[in-house]
Order: C-alpha cells, then structure tokens, then sequence
C-alpha cells in the first residue's frame, strides 16, 4: 500500500511544529535556569563596566556608550570609517544628540 | 468527512503538480528557506543580544561624568567628585581610572582598568579569559606591556576571570591604581572618568544637568542612556548587516514574486485541463493557494529551526566573522535561548503571506477565463 502524499506531507508539518514546541520549550527551560546572566551582572557592578566587550578593535566600538561624537572621525571630520564593526553598529542615541539639549 | 477528504485530495494533487517541476520548485524552496534562515538568525541573534545586553549592564553605574576636551574625551581631576558631592541627592561619586593598551606582540587591545577593590599584590594583574586565547596569559604567567616612556614592565598574572563572564571581561586586564598611572603616566589627582551614584534614580537627569551647569566641560552618560545604547545598536533594522541582507531579500522577492506572479504556459495549460474536467474556479484557487502554502510554510519551518540552532547552539558561527571585523580578541559567548513571538509573527507575515496570497491572483486570472482559451493559450 502506498502512503499518500498528503500524509506525509501533514506528518512533516507536524513534525516541524512538534520541533517549533520544544524550541519554545527549550528556551523556556534553559533561559530561565541560565546563572551565567547573574554572574555577568555581579562582575558589572564590582566593575563598574559599561560596556560589552564584543568589539574589541577601536575605542569607539569596545565602549560605545562612552564614545564621544568625533571619536568615529577621530582623523579628520570627513575620514572614512575603517573598522568594519564601525559600520555594523548604530551610533548611539546620546551621541548623535549630544549638545543639542 | 467528505469535506476533508475533498481537500486531502487537494493537497495530493498539489504536491504532485510541485512534484512534476521538481527541480524548478526544489531551487526556490532552498533560496527561500536560506532567505528565512538568514533573517530569522539575524532576528533571533540581535534580540537576544539585546536582551542579553539589557539584562547584564541593568547593575551600570548610574550616571558617568566624563571631562571632554578640544571635542575629545580628556583626563577629569579628581577634584570635581568634590563639587559633584555637593549637588543634593548624589549619594557617592568615585573616580574611574580605565584605558586601552595596544598589544604589539599579539595586535590585540586590551582595556585596563582599576577595580575598586583590588586584592592582589602590587605587580600582578587578573585578565579576562579571552586573553588566554590570544596572548599567552595564563595563571602565574609573566605578561609584557610597555609603559609610557618604552620601559618594558613585566606583570604576573594572578587570576583568569571566570570564561563566563567573558561577554563584559573578554579583555580586561585588571590591575593596582599605582601600577596604572606608573604604565600610563596618569598624573596624580586625574582620572579617566567619574561615577557618580544617585539616592533616587529618579532625579539622575535633574542631577545631570546640574552637573553639567556646575562644570560645563563635563558630559554625563546615565545609565539609561548605556542601556539604550545597545537597544539601538543591536536594533536589526540597523547596521551593514541589514543593508547587505537587503540586497539578498529584494533579488528574492523579484525572484519569487516572478514565480508566483506569472504563470507558465504549462500551469495556465493544467488550469485549463482542470476547469474543462470539472474543476470549479474555487478549487483551482485553493490548489494554487496550497502550492504557495506548502513552498512558504515548508520554508519558514525549516529556515526558522535552522535559525534557532544556528544562534543558541553554534553562537551565530556564520556572522561570527562578520561581527569580529577586525577585533583580534572577541569574546566566545553562549547567547541565552530566547523566542519572541511577536518576531516570529512578524516574520511570519513577511514570508509566508505575501507569497501565498501573490499565487492567488494570477490562478485567479487563468480559472476565471474559459478553459478552451486557457488551453489553446
């Protein structure tokens, strides 16, 4: 006998969702036992860090909410931007709004 | 039953029409779930960031008072946490001293900085645990740096920062106050920044412009502005990324909405087929609906799963070369799992609709014509 295409379309729609349940289900569970998010935290405030260190290749991108406005252009006014994180990041809202209040 | 039975038999004979032009209907399915994938991976990726963020800068300091000089950020005397004390809800105000070392053995930045509390004796440092990877520090270690005038000073490192904090400590080297002004030449009374910490959170704009007004070439950063610094910084609709994304989405949207839009003489031929053996306008509709359905739905399934595992199980390794331009130290980090179903809608209604319903309208088209036309072309 054969199956019907149907079927095992509906079993694969069904499987899909099953999987979609235990993502949620996944993210549920292990996001809500995650420590490593205290730990970080705890290390913030001992620190006083502002940052996060995801971006490590100019001062502008390792601290970007304590950049000032020219820091992008540190060279000139009209330098290009050459770090590739630069271009990847907005600026920051209090930067492009600084000294405008 | 008969009902179900109508449209099971709808859904074989659809998937059997797919099936004849397997190899066209194949490359669109794999282009689509690529396009869902990369977007739903971008989403899931940045929201998490953005969460991540959010829930680990919330202990920042409260307001940062830097000292900006010529448009530059500059050294602040340490005497203005004097005057800053003065202002009437400010509970503390303590001197930061941080900066930056280029390391030239290795091309990495560090940032360095003086904790407040620091244990450990004068000479020795505690490194964050992304310079185990790009330098050769390690516990008990001898670390290299030079100081301002070229002298070669030697630290020994005393702790590794633990790998999980690595998100926020990846490359910090953390040492004494005078070790620091001794490497940098920080004269005494000067330090890199002020934080100041504030009794009622509320009033930290009041206090800031205060601050502001007391000493003009002061700038302060709230912790609300930190926090919103990465809320706009990892805001998907920001940034290259989107932009070269954009490039990709629109050739497929041309692409698809091509296929779903235009039918091919061999498809307007089978409508014709269907309708002259009895078929009404209605259930050609919803053949043609439940092809776009089943491409769409398949897709956004499979690239939205692929998605989930890409971010939370292989830390977005495909954007990882991207996001680490040019950083020789870039932390290695878990993102915690996280589903937005409000994103997962949104992206649901990008990618599934518009495609379902742009098949309708040229099927429409064909079925409402008479099947002898249809056919002849």
């Amino acid at each position: 006998m054969t199956v019907r295409k149907s079927t095992v379309f509906i079993a694969f729609v069904a499987a899909e969702l099953l999987v979609l349940i235990a993502i949620v289900v996944h993210a549920f569970i292990v996001g809500g036992r995650e420590s490593r998010l205290a730990e970080q935290r705890a290390m913030v405030k001992r620190l006083s860090l502002t940052d996060l260190a995801l971006f490590t290749d100019a001062r502008y991108t390792r601290h970007p909410s304590m950049a000032d406005l020219h820091s992008p252009f540190q060279d000139y006014p009209l330098s290009f931007e050459h770090f590739p994180s630069g271009s990847l990041m907005a600026p920051p809202p209090h930067v492009r709004t600084y000294g405008r209040h | 039953m008969a009902g179900i039975e109508k449209y099971r038999s709808i859904i074989d004979f659809t998937l059997s029409s797919l099936l004849r032009r397997k190899g066209k209907n194949s490359a669109l399915l794999f282009v689509y779930t690529l396009v869902v994938f990369l977007l739903a991976s971008l989403m899931l990726y940045t929201q998490a960031l953005r969460r991540e963020a959010a829930a680990v800068l919330a202990d920042a300091p409260e307001l940062v008072v830097q000292r900006i000089m010529a448009g530059r950020h500059d050294l602040i005397p340490v005497d203005y946490s004097e005057k800053i004390r003065e202002i009437r809800g400010v509970r503390s105000v303590r001197a930061r001293l941080w900066g930056y070392y280029y390391d030239p053995l290795f091309g990495a930045n560090y940032t360095l900085m003086v904790p407040e509390q620091f244990t450990w004796e004068p000479g020795s440092v505690a490194v964050g645990n992304g310079l185990t990877r790009s330098s050769m520090a390690a516990k008990d270690n001898i670390m290299p740096f030079y100081d301002h005038t070229g002298t070669l000073v030697t630290f020994t490192v005393a702790e590794v920062l633990p790998p999980s904090t690595e998100m926020v400590s990846a490359d910090l080297v953390l040492m004494g106050t005078d070790d620091f002004r001794t490497l940098f030449g920080v004269p005494q009374g000067m330090a890199t920044d002020l934080v100041v910490e504030v009794a009622n959170p509320v009033e930290v704009p009041t206090i800031a412009g205060k601050i502001v007004k007391l000493l003009p070439d002061t700038r302060p950063i709230s912790r609300d502005e930190i926090l919103r610094t990465y809320d706009a910084v990892f805001n998907w609709r920001s940034g290259i990324m989107l932009a070269v994304l954009c490039g990709a989405l629109l050739s497929f949207f041309i692409f698809a909405w091509d296929k779903a839009t235009g039918l091919s003489a061999e498809e307007r031929k089978e409508i014709g087929i269907l309708k002259a053996v009895g078929w009404d306008t209605g259930d050609v509709l919803v053949m043609k609906f439940g092809e776009g359905a089943i491409i769409s739905l398949t897709a956004f399934l499979v690239g939205g799963t692929l998605a989930y595992g890409h971010v939370f199980f292989t830390s977005a390794a495909l954007f990882g070369p991207v996001l680490k331009g040019w950083s020789v130290l870039y932390p290695s980090f878990r993102l915690v799992p996280h589903v937005d179903f409000g994103q997962l809608a949104v992206l649901f209604f990008l990618v599934v609709v518009p495609y379902t319903v742009a098949t309708i309208v040229p099927a429409w088209r064909a079925a409402t014509v008479d099947p002898d036309s249809v056919m002849r072309g």
